[in-house]
């Protein structure tokens, strides 16, 4: 990017999610249901001494994504690492059940999801965990009619069953800043030891789950700038492509064959992950 | 740090080997996903099982953990017989076994992307639950985070044993604890007032997610009571699929919110 | 944590509504509402007690003018300093006015 593409960029990463999921929508179609004046709070919070975030960390924004019916569902990674409970986790479930029951009645209402998310709130523990279930459980339904289009842009990444999440959608879109795994570096080296994974490593953790690297390997579809209208851009473009043939987690034969050929004594580095994932990239 | 200190669990292989009697092993599975084809009551059913393999090709997965291959050896065992029913007038169950202690923590695991194995398995029941295979999910030991979002929670119904070995959560304690910031006696005392963050079966079962709560005799080594109690209610649960596919679990006091919200949704949708 | 309540002198109700921040580690969330007329009501939950008296301070700097719109505020706090709180009250006080509603 030269100097005077870059003086016009907007970093999407500094936008808060609210900000996000309108950057998204088309021009002026989108509203917020359950927004934050309507104080739909977690319950759990305030009972343990944590202040709760009127919108309990998510934003559903509807409106239209290339003149079609969209809604984003935007988590917010300030709050509480953008960690999922129950009422944030009911909002987005319930917003993809929503779309899925629009397509089956023949609106073709489709679904962005952007992650900042530690995955679940442990404050919350198993409602967040059923509620993850039943986001996993609504893209399923929803990414045979529509594609499910996720975006992870830093700088708290994509973790827990929330990563799980990520990878059941259609496309993936990633940048630099971005992280994608299933466990955050500290409770790698909590569980495993820090010669394993150490937390504190911050090229190593990229080198291995940052956007770049997950692109790379096959396992994001899209990477990009730092960029509010470039990644609208890419999303829209996305929608356009359709629902896939396959969706990535389908691919079971070719991936148990790429697990079976990684040399599983030594530990990996990016370049060997890379090489092991066929794309030589 | 490094190893957990407890033992491999034998639940998930003791209850698999009782239940799989008479059945046709499946073959080509990794060592740590079992799977067995039979019949139940007027169905046939594949039973899938997770369980510890000390010679788990990843180090890390090698003591029941839900890693890589158990990912993507579960998603295969489930689409396999989802392929294999596609023309079929009845679509066989699918039963899930579930006793596994956490997902996999390593170096591999995520470089390898764990996070896309683990949703290979549960994308794969959740479409073989839409394409109407009854699939149930029963917790016979632990039930936590990513391991039993892959394996059990994409089921039409969830059974567990009502025993102080069934532990279903996101996190374990001392981990839990530490990323908290709280000690886990702290987290025993906020678990008592906040009943979605406890360990125990008992306080699990308020949140309205379990179909059937069963009181086993032995939990470690199942009668012949007790095997015939749990066949029985999984023959009960195949049925309630077949009447009513999707049973709300927005009915428990303590989802209210989740309910509530849903409705907010759907009178705000245009 | 506490739940404190606050009440100003106020003119007649503001226009529209406002929300600033995130309840983000030292950070906090503010909304902004019309209140009722003749008075501004501020509710804050913060994670910290013991801290009354500061919160009475600066609210006592920010609601000074009894001729200024009625507002319910609630204030959503994660341990924010004095400054941050002043700047996010600022901040949603600002973008009131902006709009012209207040």
């Amino acid at each position: 990017m030269d100097t005077s593409q870059l003086l016009k960029t907007v970093s999407f990463i500094e936008m808060g999610a609210r900000e996000r999921a309108f950057a998204l929508l088309d021009p002026g179609s989108g509203h917020e249901l359950i927004g934050p004046f309507e104080r739909m709070k977690s319950p759990w919070l305030e009972p343990q001494g944590i202040a709760a975030q009127a919108d309990d960390g998510v934003v559903v924004a509807k409106g239209s994504i290339g003149g079609q019916p969209a809604v984003v569902l935007a988590i917010e990674g300030s709050f509480q690492g953008g960690s999922l409970g129950e009422v944030g986790g009911a909002k987005i479930a319930g917003s993809l059940e929503l779309a899925a029951e629009d397509n089956r009645r023949g609106v073709p209402t489709r679904a962005v999801l952007l992650l900042e998310t530690g995955g679940v709130r442990l404050q919350e523990a198993n409602l967040g965990l059923a509620a993850i279930a039943e986001i996993h459980a609504a893209i399923a339904d929803l990414r045979r009619h529509q594609p499910v289009v996720a975006v992870v842009a830093g700088t708290v990444g994509c973790f827990g069953g929330m990563s799980v999440a990520a990878a059941l959608c259609s496309y993936l879109v990633v940048t630099r800043e971005a992280r994608v795994g299933l466990n955050g570096p500290q409770v790698i080296e909590q569980e495993a030891g820090i010669e394993e994974y150490d937390s504190r490593d911050r090229p190593f953790i990229w080198s291995l789950s940052g956007g770049e690297q997950r692109f790379r390997t096959g396992l994001a579809d899209r990477y990009v700038e730092d960029d509010a209208a470039g990644i609208a851009a890419t999303v829209r473009e996305l929608f356009a492509q359709g629902v896939p043939a396959q969706h990535r987690d389908q691919r079971i034969g070719e991936f148990l064959d790429l697990l079976a050929r990684v040399d599983t004594a030594r530990q990996p580095d990016g370049a060997y992950a890379r090489a092991a994932f066929g794309k030589g990239n | 740090m490094g190893q957990a200190t407890e033992d491999l669990s034998i639940r998930g292989r003791v209850w698999f080997e009782q239940l799989a009697q008479g059945g046709a092993p499946v073959a080509g599975l990794a060592e740590s996903v079992l799977a067995s084809d039979l019949r139940m009551g007027t169905r046939e059913a594949r039973i899938i099982a997770v369980v510890p393999d000390p010679g788990n090709p990843f180090p890390r997965a090698a003591r029941g953990e839900f890693g890589l291959l158990e990912g993507w050896n579960v998603a295969k065992a489930v689409t396999d017989a989802v392929a294999a029913d596609l023309n079929a007038p009845v679509k066989r169950a699918l039963v899930a076994i579930v006793d596994i202690p956490s997902q996999a923590y390593g170096r591999r695991e995520e470089a390898y992307g764990i996070h896309l194995a683990l949703a290979a398995s549960g994308g794969a029941y959740a479409a073989a639950r839409m394409a109407g295979h009854p699939v149930v999910a029963l917790i016979v030991g632990k039930a936590m985070s990513g391991g039993f979002l892959a394996h059990g929670y994409q089921a039409n119904r969830i059974i567990a044993l009502d025993d102080p070995g069934v532990v279903i959560h996101a996190m374990n304690r001392a981990a839990a604890a530490r990323i908290t910031l709280r000690s886990v006696a702290d987290l025993e005392v906020l678990a008592a007032k906040v009943p979605p963050m406890a360990y125990d079966v008992r306080h699990f079962s308020t949140l309205g997610l379990l179909w059937r709560l069963i009181q086993v005799g032995d939990p470690q080594h199942p009668s012949a009571q007790d095997l015939a109690l749990v066949r029985q209610t999984l023959l009960e649960a195949l049925d309630d699929i077949e009447r009513v596919p999707f049973r709300s679990r927005l009915e428990a006091p303590n989802r209210a919110a989740s309910a509530a919200v849903r409705a907010r949704l759907r009178e705000e949708w245009q | 944590m506490e739940k404190l309540q606050f009440s100003f002198p106020a003119g007649p109700p503001a226009q529209g509504r406002v929300l600033a921040g995130v309840v983000g580690s030292g950070d906090l969330e503010v909304l902004v509402e019309p209140g009722q007329p003749g008075q501004t009501r501020v509710a804050v939950n913060t994670s910290v007690d013991g801290c009354a008296w500061l919160w009475q301070a600066v609210l006592e700097r920010t609601f000074t003018d009894p001729g200024a719109a009625a507002l319910a505020v609630e204030i959503n706090d994660f341990g924010a300093t004095p400054g941050v709180v002043g700047m996010r009250i600022h901040q949603a006080l600002s973008e009131l006015n902006l709009a012209g509603k207040a």
